[in-house]
């Protein structure tokens, strides 16, 4: 459960990212958050991962006050989220396996619930026979989905997407989302920020628009009542 | 149980980590090694010679002792009854008592020639106490203390010597816990620098940990084994290494008949503390230089 009341976020340097924006996503929903270069929507994901805190207003999420969270509890947030981004993230020099069973290694998990929990993600994410490849024999969506895999071994409540296709083909793209979607549909909360308007007109969808730091749209008729310029 | 359990796989995962990140330094890693062996080396030298020469010292001391002459209108058994006075003075171990009688026996015993002795009375000797200090620092003032205890008419103690004693120690001691400290900082330095390396190679893999959910103490243990591993490793080939140059020294100095008066310690008086030494600094400075060289990683 995500929440956002009268978030303003304003960075060290005057950059005023938010102004006063307000959201909820409840448990098990799947939104999309929209909107030009710019407007705000990679501030909204570091703040629900608490990796900056707003300047006013407040962010609560998994039952988490992120922005008053003391430093030595942001790990147990962090853990109730999944996070994915465009660069996939993956560590270079580890396999396939490795990448993902890190996430529950980092949670203290016993080897034998890693070696089935991680085997069991791959195999959702239909990489179970790359598990002993590296990254650097992944082709882009495959990496992609690695990185979806790792988000979703430590089983989270919400999973949070910063243009997980901004790298990736339009079909490559459209199975991201629908594994995603489908992710979302086993119970998982989820929120994808996303540019590719055909993709989530396509996924019909709830869908928050923002732009200049604002909310400007945010309902269930597909990609915005906004035009970019 | 199940935590046993789960901290034996951690720390196999953390010493894998570890050790992984010392052969992809694998030159920084050695010279990390050198540097901290080199260090530890001149740091056992500094201590050893500064434990010689105490050792030195103290035999020279404890033939320095406070002569105190007792009135000679006391007699033998009241001269000898102030013997517990002066052992409660400060300082003071013990107070040996000597006869009038006995100190004429001991001064013509020194001599062959006896018969120049024959008109010289033992009268003219004193009771006396040959008085042990536990400080030659404080022999001064344990000096005064002594002249003070009633019967005592004259006290004789060769305060040049002990502070002169006092200095070189002084010196010594000083010099060498100045060069440790200097050597600690140098070698904390150099092994948070080479950690400090694996971190940078590592911090997008560090941030991937934090996006993950992975506490500071999971992020941070892999290095501090890093750490601890060249700390070890390095504070072992110094105590192999500190052990035959001391044995080539002792040796040499032992083998040399104008310095012969000189009794070193033997190694293996030395060697258990001086190893739990290398290895505890070896692991201090592998751990806290681990700690310093991510410390910024930590704040996020
Ligand atoms: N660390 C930062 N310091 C200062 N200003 C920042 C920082 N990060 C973002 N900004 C500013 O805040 C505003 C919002 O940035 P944000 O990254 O949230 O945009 P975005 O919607 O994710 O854009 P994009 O689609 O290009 O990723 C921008 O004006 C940006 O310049
Ligand atoms: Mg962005």
């Amino acid at each position: 459960m995500v929440r956002l009341t009268d978030v303003k976020k304003e960075y060290a340097n005057g950059a005023k990212a938010l102004k006063y924006v307000s959201f909820e996503l409840n448990s098990g929903e799947f939104a999309f958050l929209v909107g030009p270069s710019g407007s705000g929507k990679s501030t909204i994901i570091k703040l629900l991962t608490g990796e900056i805190a707003p300047t006013e207003g407040t962010v609560s999420v998994n039952g988490y006050d992120v922005g008053s969270l003391p430093l030595r509890q942001m790990p147990y947030l962090r853990r109730t989220i999944g996070t994915i981004f465009q660069d996939y993230r993956l560590i270079q020099k580890k396999t396939v396996y490795e990448n993902v069973a890190l996430a529950m290694r980092a949670v203290g998990a016993t080897n034998k619930r890693i070696r089935e929990r991680t085997n069991f993600v791959l195999n959702l994410v239909g990489l179970d026979t790359k598990s002993k490849a590296t990254p650097l024999e992944l082709s882009g969506g495959e990496m992609q989905r690695v990185a979806i895999a790792r988000a979703l071994v430590n089983d989270p409540q919400l999973i949070i997407a910063d243009e997980p296709t901004g790298n990736l083909d339009p079909p490559r793209s459209l199975e991201i989302l629908m594994l995603l979607k489908k992710i979302n549909e086993l119970g998982t909360t989820v929120l994808v920020v996303t540019h590719e308007k055909s993709l989530v007109d396509r996924l019909s969808q709830r869908v928050i628009a923002i732009d200049g730091g604002r909310i400007i749209g945010d309902g269930m008729n597909g990609y915005y009542n906004y035009e970019e310029d | 149980m199940g935590t046993i359990i789960m901290k034996r796989i951690n720390t196999g995962y953390y010493i894998r980590e570890g050790v992984s990140s010392i052969f992809t330094h694998s030159l920084m890693s050695f010279g990390s090694v050198v540097i901290i062996t080199a260090c530890l080396i001149i740091m056992g030298c500094f201590s050893l010679l500064a434990i010689n020469v105490n050792a030195i010292i103290e035999d020279f001391e404890d033939e320095n002792v406070i002569l105190a002459y007792i009135d000679e209108n006391r007699s033998e058994d009241e001269a000898r009854a102030l013997k517990s006075q002066i052992e409660a003075l400060p300082n003071v171990t013990t107070a040996v008592f000597m006869s009038r009688a006995d100190a004429w026996k001991s001064f013509i015993g020194k001599y062959k020639d006896q018969s120049r002795f024959e008109n010289i009375d033992e009268s003219v000797f004193r009771h006396r106490f040959s008085i042990y200090v536990d400080d030659v620092g404080r022999m001064g003032q344990t000096q005064i203390d002594v002249t003070g205890v009633p019967g005592v008419i004259k006290v004789n103690a060769n305060l040049t010597i002990a502070n002169g004693f006092v200095t070189v120690r002084n010196i010594v001691s000083g010099v060498s816990i100045v060069m440790i400290a200097i050597l600690l900082i140098v070698s904390l330095f150099i092994m948070s620098n080479t950690i400090k390396l694996g971190t940078f190679d590592r911090r997008e893999e560090i941030a991937i940990m934090k996006m993950v959910g992975a506490t500071n103490g999971f992020i941070r243990w892999p290095f501090v084994f890093e750490g601890f591993i060249l700390g070890v490793v390095g504070s072992l080939i110094a105590f192999i290494a500190q052990w035959g140059i001391y044995a080539a020294v002792t040796g040499r100095l032992m083998g040399n008949i104008s310095v012969g008066f000189i009794t070193t310690i033997p190694f293996s008086h030395v060697a258990v503390p001086l190893f739990l030494a290398f290895v505890a600094i070896g692991f201090a400075v592998g751990v806290v230089g681990s700690g310093v060289a991510i410390r910024k990683y930590m704040k996020v």
